[in-house]
């Protein structure tokens, strides 16, 4: 695709993740940050996504991304965030969780703030018992961070102590966790269990248990519907997707058959949430489209695209159902499209923003794609 | 080994450390130690200090670290990958073609690499020039074998290699013709030799117009020189001529400029008296421009060019041979690179790759290049004396070298898939010694040994995380790891933890993984009867006594119940027996006695057990529980319905 660039970077890259837009921002995200693991030196970096200066014959942007400053990271970098448009939340392998902020004016990155030892195995004090934090959101100024120990940490930006601390909440690996409301979140494990947490209650139990049926294969990623927030997508280890509507049941709405090996990551489209992007160990990255105009498109000209899968959702009567959980197998199909041609290493993560999307590999390479929908 | 006196300070890298005096030396995948090196640096520092002692890491392979250099590993791995997967069915023209593609395609990425370098750190590195000769000699193979170029586009590759490579008097080249009077400049002249010495006729031709118009006396002198120049017959891709007919042409013009010199037509102007003795190729007045061509391959070209142009390949071992020894004329002896260069121009492949191993530090470049030349069915399966042949030598000993690296280890799984015979033998030794630090990179490893059906790799991965989960208590983690691994005897032995932890606290720990084991219980006997015990707990706990009673049962007489813990089963019995309402039917009852003659006889230590108070309490309530729950139960089963 030509208006994918890349860009090799030396180094394996774990996270990346576009800088939140201000309310009012008409152009496009052009800068994002990524977060290196497997190295000795790890680094947390940010980049702009190519060089605004240089339109093309079409408008369109080119240039590879550059580098605009970097910073050593101690662990490997596990999981990523923007806590607002300066700073930016890292997890680490040890079990720290660092607050690093960016400076603009000098293009400059420095550590604000840090938890040590935020996770950790058998105890505290001891020097080498560090287990590493997995997963971490914000929403500002809150911070909630799980991890290998299936420890559960609520932490806000100026606080030096954690506010609150769910010890043992779960007895194998914390994968990902996400905001469901203001003061619930989700959390996925090893052992295939999606929990709601409710924050606001004492108690150290979840409020909800959901499970696949089946065998008990870990889930990996966790993403809400941005405007729908009963439908939950999680992605596992045997790289299938799911879809789960935690108003009823305590099952999966639906299990779509996606990659050949784990998701690591599962991203809603913020303001089109028609789409849906996973990425996962197998080098593949996927475009999910339940957009209803679908059908006017003739699917062979779809640029790139591996075969179309022709999963039924029907959308005509209840426009206000999402097309995602739709169990009628009448009308219209969903598009299934790969993006990456040569595919060889493991697509660690990916972001969308607007109209673009960044991706990192395992062969230490990041895609900036600006026109997603062109 | 005595314990050191004070603690020792660690060099420590990917958790090898080592402990105590002496020296031993761990090697890893690439590591290589030599104990010498290891005694030479301890004594070196000097510290006298008889109770302090170093680990060093030595790694042999250090180019891996460099950071520019990764660019190169992936890009070629990405290349290296796609020639693989690259279709076999092609044949003749279009497969030579895209063999040239991907040759050109490693070009680029040294190039690229280069330039990076250069960038980052300076002409002068070092590096920098070694991946210009790996170029250079890159480029080199491709002409020769890759693409194979015939006699006549032969040549115009050649030209088009110097041009290239040999850019030492690029900068002299540009200062004149930046100059506002270039014929008054006074490497004007060394500018048009270049030129002319690098069949760039019509640049040449354009300098020497500005020279004919500041000097009209010599307009007779540059008119027929001119002429000569742009008459020259060269090669051409295309087959717009044949051979025979360029060697006819080329007679003919190579006639015509003989018969001027002899006339003396450009005596009065020694600089285009010796660019005419060159264009008809007289050895001793290119010789005098060795400055301007710096190497003894651009000799050579030249001397093709203007005296052989339809040379065909197999005839430049002995030009090359002797243009060498005419340029280097006895002062200096030739160095690696020339040997390289001479080897190729001798078609004598092995040769050109055993030099570059011997001379590259590192095994990146007779590896790819060794794998291309295979694909071009070029190399001879030449069996080496413990069986793989050349190509997958190299590439597994790249491959060693790459998992030697904390990172690059990913890229090397692949190289080692495309070597037949011993790729998979290696890759499994390497595999195993990977460093697991996190959850997430031990999934990676473990997807790529299960990709490969590496089950003893799966096995051995998946339980080193379960016990390191167990250590760390993370019983739910630990369950995961011996479910991927369907590993029956490590689930055992966590049922027997949690079992273990409910005899001794009274309840259950991590109910979320009890209640919800499904059909992972099935794994092992022992997971399963710690789920359906739970089970039993539950259906206590919602008052379903018979479902409850049933279920305890078929725990004691299904047998997957261990033996140590019937006594706790059989007193989990006692509230359902003590209860208001007859649970237990006569059978029921029957098999419960059963099953505590069966516990009570089978323990021949009656001393033990008589002396154990609580034991024999336990005993004698049972019994008397049967015995009433008897009682009352035949009563009931005797009653006639209804009354």
């Amino acid at each position: 695709m030509e208006d994918v660039s890349a860009k090799f970077v030396s180094q394996k890259i774990s996270r990346t993740r576009w800088r939140p837009l201000p309310a009012a921002a008409l152009q496009p995200p052009d800068v994002f940050a990524t977060g290196s693991w497997d190295n000795e030196d790890n680094r947390i970096s940010i980049w702009s996504a190519g060089d605004l200066g240089n339109a093309g014959l079409n408008g369109e942007y080119h240039g590879e991304p550059h580098l605009l400053c970097d910073i050593q990271h101690n662990g490997d970098v596990m999981d990523m965030q923007f806590l607002d448009q300066e700073r930016i939340v890292v997890a680490s392998s040890t079990g720290t969780v660092t607050i690093f902020r960016h400076h603009q004016n000098n293009q400059t990155l420095s550590a604000d703030h840090r938890w040590a030892k935020a996770h950790y195995h058998v105890d505290q004090d001891t020097s080498c018992g560090g287990a590493a934090c997995t997963g971490v959101v914000c929403n500002n100024p809150e911070i909630v961070t799980v991890g290998e120990d299936g420890r559960i940490n609520l932490f806000r930006a100026d606080q030096k102590d954690a506010v609150r601390t769910i010890d043992n909440a779960d007895s194998s690996t914390l994968h990902a966790v996400t905001f469901l409301r203001t003061t619930e979140i989700l959390t996925v494990n090893s052992i295939g269990q999606l929990k709601i947490w409710d924050l606001r209650q004492q108690r150290n139990e979840p409020s909800q248990i959901f499970s696949l049926a089946g065998d008990r294969v870990p889930l990996h990623c966790v993403d809400r519907h941005p405007n729908q927030q009963h439908i939950v997508a999680t992605g596992g280890q045997d790289g299938m997707l799911s879809i789960w509507d935690i108003r009823q049941g305590t099952m999966p709405v639906s299990l779509l058959n996606a990659h050949e090996a784990e998701m690591w990551e599962v991203h809603f489209h913020p303001s089109d949430p028609d789409h849906l992007f996973t990425c996962s160990e197998d080098g593949s990255l996927w475009h999910w489209d339940t957009s209803t105009n679908v059908s006017e498109k003739p699917s062979f000209l779809h640029q790139g695209g591996r075969s179309t899968a022709y999963l039924s959702h029907s959308t005509m009567n209840q426009s206000v159902v999402s097309a995602w959980l739709s169990n009628d197998p009448t009308k219209d199909r969903m598009e299934i499209t790969n993006l990456i041609p040569n595919q060889t290493l493991s697509v660690n993560s990916l972001d969308v923003l607007g109209p673009c999307l960044v991706y990192g590999t395992d062969a230490e390479a990041i895609y900036v794609n600006r026109q997603l929908f062109a | 080994m005595d314990e050191p006196d004070t603690e020792p300070p660690l060099v420590v890298r990917d958790g090898r450390a080592g402990q105590g005096r002496g020296c031993g030396a761990a090697g890893g995948a690439g590591a290589g130690a030599a104990a010498q090196a290891l005694t030479g640096s301890v004594a070196a520092t000097g510290d006298g200090a008889p109770s302090s002692s170093r680990v060093f890491v030595v790694r042999r392979d250090q180019d891996i670290y460099i950071h520019t250099l990764r660019k190169l590993f992936n890009e070629s791995h990405g290349i290296f990958m796609g020639l693989q997967r690259s279709e076999e069915e092609l044949a003749g023209k279009s497969r030579k073609a895209q063999l040239v593609q991907v040759s050109k395609n490693y070009r680029s990425v040294i190039r690229a690499c280069m330039e990076d370098m250069h960038q980052a750190l300076g002409p002068a590195f070092l590096q920098v020039s070694i991946l210009s000769a790996m170029e250079l000699i890159w480029n080199l193979c491709e002409i020769l074998f890759v693409e194979a170029a015939t006699a006549g586009p032969l040549l115009l590759r050649l030209l088009d290699w110097v041009r290239l490579h040999v850019c030492d008097v690029d900068s002299m080249v540009r200062e004149v013709l930046s100059s506002e009077s270039p014929s008054k400049h006074k490497l004007f002249w060394n500018v048009v030799d270049v030129f002319v010495l690098q069949g760039r006729m019509d640049e040449a031709r354009h300098l020497l117009s500005k020279e004919a118009s500041a000097n009209p006396a010599s307009m007779n002198m540059y008119k027929i020189l001119d002429d000569l120049m742009k008459k020259m017959p060269v090669p051409s891709l295309g087959n717009t001529q044949t051979l025979t007919e360029l060697e006819l042409k080329w007679q003919h013009w190579h006639e015509e400029c003989q018969r001027y010199l002899q006339d003396g037509t450009f005596a009065s102007n020694p600089h285009m008296e010796s660019i005419c003795k060159i264009l008809l190729g007289d050895e001793d007045a290119i010789l005098e421009k060795k400055e301007l061509m710096t190497t003894w391959y651009h000799f050579l070209v030249t001397r093709l060019l203007y005296s052989h142009p339809t040379v065909k390949p197999m005839e430049l071992r002995f030009y090359a041979q002797s243009s060498m020894d005419l340029f280097l004329g006895g002062e200096s002896s030739p160095e690696p690179l020339d040997l390289i260069l001479m080897a190729a121009f001798e078609f004598e492949m092995h040769q050109v790759i055993k030099e570059c191993s011997i001379v590259l530090s590192n095994w990146w470049f007779v590896a790819h290049l060794t794998d291309l030349l295979d694909h071009c069915k070029l190399l001879q399966s030449h069996n080496l004396y413990f069986g793989s042949n050349m190509r997958e030598f190299l590439l597994l000993e790249y491959a060693s070298g790459l998992f030697s690296h904390h990172s690059l280890w990913q890229l090397g799984v692949d190289y080692f898939d495309h070597c037949p015979q011993f790729g998979r033998v290696y890759l499994e030794l390497h595999i195993e010694r990977v460093p697991l630090s996190t959850e997430q990179k031990a999934l990676k490893v473990l997807r790529i040994c299960e990709q490969r059906q590496m089950h003893e790799q799966v096995r051995s991965i998946c339980k080193i995380m379960a016990m390191k989960a167990l250590r760390n208590n993370r019983l739910g983690s630990a369950l995961s790891w011996s479910i991927r691994a369907k590993d029956a005897a490590f689930a055992t032995l966590i049922s027997d933890r949690f079992l273990k932890d409910y005899c001794e606290k009274g309840c259950f720990s991590d109910l979320d993984l009890i209640d919800n084991l499904g059909p992972s219980m099935l794994l092992s006997d022992r997971l399963t009867f710690l789920g359906k015990y739970r089970e039993f707990h539950r259906l206590y706990g919602e008052k379903r006594f018979a479902e409850a009673a049933r279920l305890l049962l078929t725990l004691m007489t299904a047998h997957i119940a261990p033996c140590s813990f019937w006594m706790t089963l059989l007193t989990d019995a006692l509230p359902l027996l003590e209860q208001k309402e007859v649970i237990f039917s006569a059978e029921q009852t029957y098999e419960l006695m059963r099953c505590l003659e069966d516990l009570t006889a089978g323990n021949p230590d009656k001393q033990k057990f008589q002396d154990d108070d609580v034991e024999t309490t336990k005993v004698e309530m049972l019994r008397l529980a049967l015995a009433r729950n008897l009682a009352r139960v035949i009563v009931k089963e005797g009653t006639v319905e209804g009354s």
